[in-house]
């Protein structure tokens, strides 16, 4: 390995900055934690889909219940830490400041994991304000703004603080990210208690339905794409060890990204009782949106021109690597599929379920695990991780995983759509909902293989980092033994 | 005013304040610095020249 910073632990850090990492090694831990638990959660429920006996007639363990439980895992306990912890990382190293108020970090990090443990129990116990990927109930939603704002609070700063001139392109994006969700979730969130445990929106009918799209799209604009573009603006270039192909195009991109992403919600909302000119501008801006999505997929992937050999070997530039072109994917996708008459065959199927997991496992799974894997080693002071085999495993299981996937749900999605519409010549449907449902079981057998793989992939990773950390504390004993 | 001008005038101020970003990025005067600024990755290992990039693009 020859990137300049795979810093060796006897090396010595020729900067006298005290970096506050011990907040940063708790989120890395915790994402590849929760991303197990998440990510089983999500076999679970798609293997419910196949065999709906496998919910035992628990209502706690059934679909419904867990289906929330799975997306709020992944993405905000999964997703989440690796935001948190990447984004403290990152800001203090391109700021070279320690991370202001560390208490306050300390803070968000116990306060978020609170959180989810909250979720984790009032969701299978039928708790929702059931507003998707927004389902946690006033009492936490409190917690929740209570926890981003002191995330807010040591985020900027930290960049106040810093003593470089210029704010690295990655902590534009972290910072976008941060700001926008604060935002989105405030406002959606606006909502009033009837009890403990229940309340109605202050938003009714076709206002509650954009509010509530504007918040999802955002949700995935901002938490799913701006973060992680955050985290692939340090990663890629530090992995590959040389600077990012154009740090101008990264200034345009950024503009261009937040400026954009706002409008695109109503495109959830196609032929409903949206106004139509409503439905255009979401349509418009989620086609535009094209550009700037690829113009940041280009930016991360040509900054291996001249670096190619480096995939032979390294497995954690591979993810990266796959990870952008899933991007590209799933930004190519999402255009299209906003188009009306596309949607009108796409929404509704499995196809758009497709759609997400190309970006979510794809995508965002993907940079979250190469970046992990990238930042372990540096914050355990070891110079790689325990078995790059393993790596390489655990890329090749994820890609796997994620093709089967999405492949499954694409076919499937398809044929839904053409079956759902297909009309006899006197105007009665060809196909009830139940054909279609039989046409569709061999597909969701298949969407759970995928799931598997995935899923499998990630224990590996746990073996891997359990494996890594401990030998850094064997280490820390060996040099205290010799200096006793 | 009608709130539909103040709409149009906005999406025009926004459509220009992008194009004077575009502007300021690529400017030639900009360019040294923000191939430094692309550093700050490094800069905490004390890298100060962008490693060089093997093949010319």
């Amino acid at each position: 390995m020859n990137q300049p910073n795979q810093s060796n632990p006897s090396s010595v850090n020729p900067s006298p900055i005290d970096y506050d990492l011990r907040v940063v090694r708790q989120f890395t831990v915790m994402t590849v934690v929760w991303g197990i638990v998440g990510m089983l959660v999500g076999v679970i429920i798609a293997a419910q889909l196949a065999w709906p006996e496998l919910n035992f007639d628990l209502p706690w363990f059934s679909y419904g219940r867990l289906r929330p439980l799975h997306t709020n895992a992944v993405i905000f306990a999964f997703g989440g830490c690796g935001l948190f912890g990447t984004s403290y990382y990152v800001v203090q190293r391109t700021c070279q400041a320690s991370l202001f108020a560390p208490k306050l970090a300390a803070f968000t990090f116990w306060g978020w994991q609170a959180i989810i443990v909250a979720a984790v129990i009032t969701l299978p116990l039928g708790y929702t304000a059931s507003k998707e990927y927004a389902e946690l109930e006033w009492p936490i939603d409190i917690a929740i703004t209570v926890v981003w704002v002191s995330y807010a609070i040591v985020f900027f700063g930290t960049i106040a603080k810093r003593r470089t001139s210029h704010i690295y392109v990655a902590n534009w994006f972290y910072g976008a990210f941060i700001i926008a969700v604060a935002l989105l979730h405030i406002i959606n969130s606006m909502e009033i208690p009837v009890s403990a445990l229940k309340s109605y929106s202050i938003y009714a009918g076709t206002v509650d339905a954009m509010v509530q799209w504007w918040y999802g799209h955002n949700a995935v604009g901002f938490f799913l794409t701006a973060g992680f573009l955050g985290m692939m603006y340090y990663f890629v270039p530090k992995q590959t060890g040389r600077p990012i192909f154009s740090y101008r195009l990264s200034i345009v991109h950024f503009w261009s990204l937040i400026g954009i992403y706002m409008w695109a919600g109503p495109h959830h909302l196609h032929y409903t009782a949206l106004p139509d000119w409503a439905q255009s501008v979401g349509m418009v801006f989620s086609l535009i949106l094209f550009a700037p999505s690829w113009g940041g997929m280009i930016n991360g992937l040509m900054t291996l021109a001249g670096a190619w050999e480096k995939l032979r070997t390294d497995p954690i530039l591979r993810f990266m690597v796959v990870s952008l072109t899933f991007y590209g994917m799933s930004t190519f996708e999402g255009p299209m599929m906003a188009i009306k008459t596309v949607n009108s065959l796409s929404h509704y199927t499995d196809w758009t379920i497709g759609h997400v997991h190309v970006g979510a496992l794809g995508w965002v799974a993907m940079m979250t695990i190469g970046s992990t894997y990238s930042l372990i080693p540096r914050i355990f002071n070891r110079s790689e991780m325990h078995s790059v085999g393993l790596v390489n495993a655990h890329f090749w299981l994820a890609t796997l995983g994620t093709v089967f996937y999405a492949v499954s749900m694409w076919i499937a999605g398809v044929m839904q759509g053409l079956m759902w519409r297909a009309v006899n010549e006197d105007g009665t449907l060809t196909y009830s909902f139940t054909q279609a449902l039989d046409a569709t079981w061999p597909y969701y057998v298949g969407r759970l293989l995928g799931g598997v793989l995935f899923l499998t992939g990630m224990l590996l990773m746990a073996y891997n980092t359990y494996k890594t950390i401990r030998g850094s504390e064997l280490a820390s004993t060996d040099n205290t033994a010799q200096a006793a | 005013m009608d709130v539909n001008t103040v709409r149009a005038v906005f999406t025009l101020l926004a459509l220009l304040a992008f194009v004077a970003v575009v502007i300021w990025a690529y400017s030639s005067k900009n360019k040294e610095r923000f191939e430094k600024d692309a550093l700050l990755p490094f800069a905490d290992e004390g890298v100060e020249t962008p490693p060089p990039r093997e093949t010319s693009r």
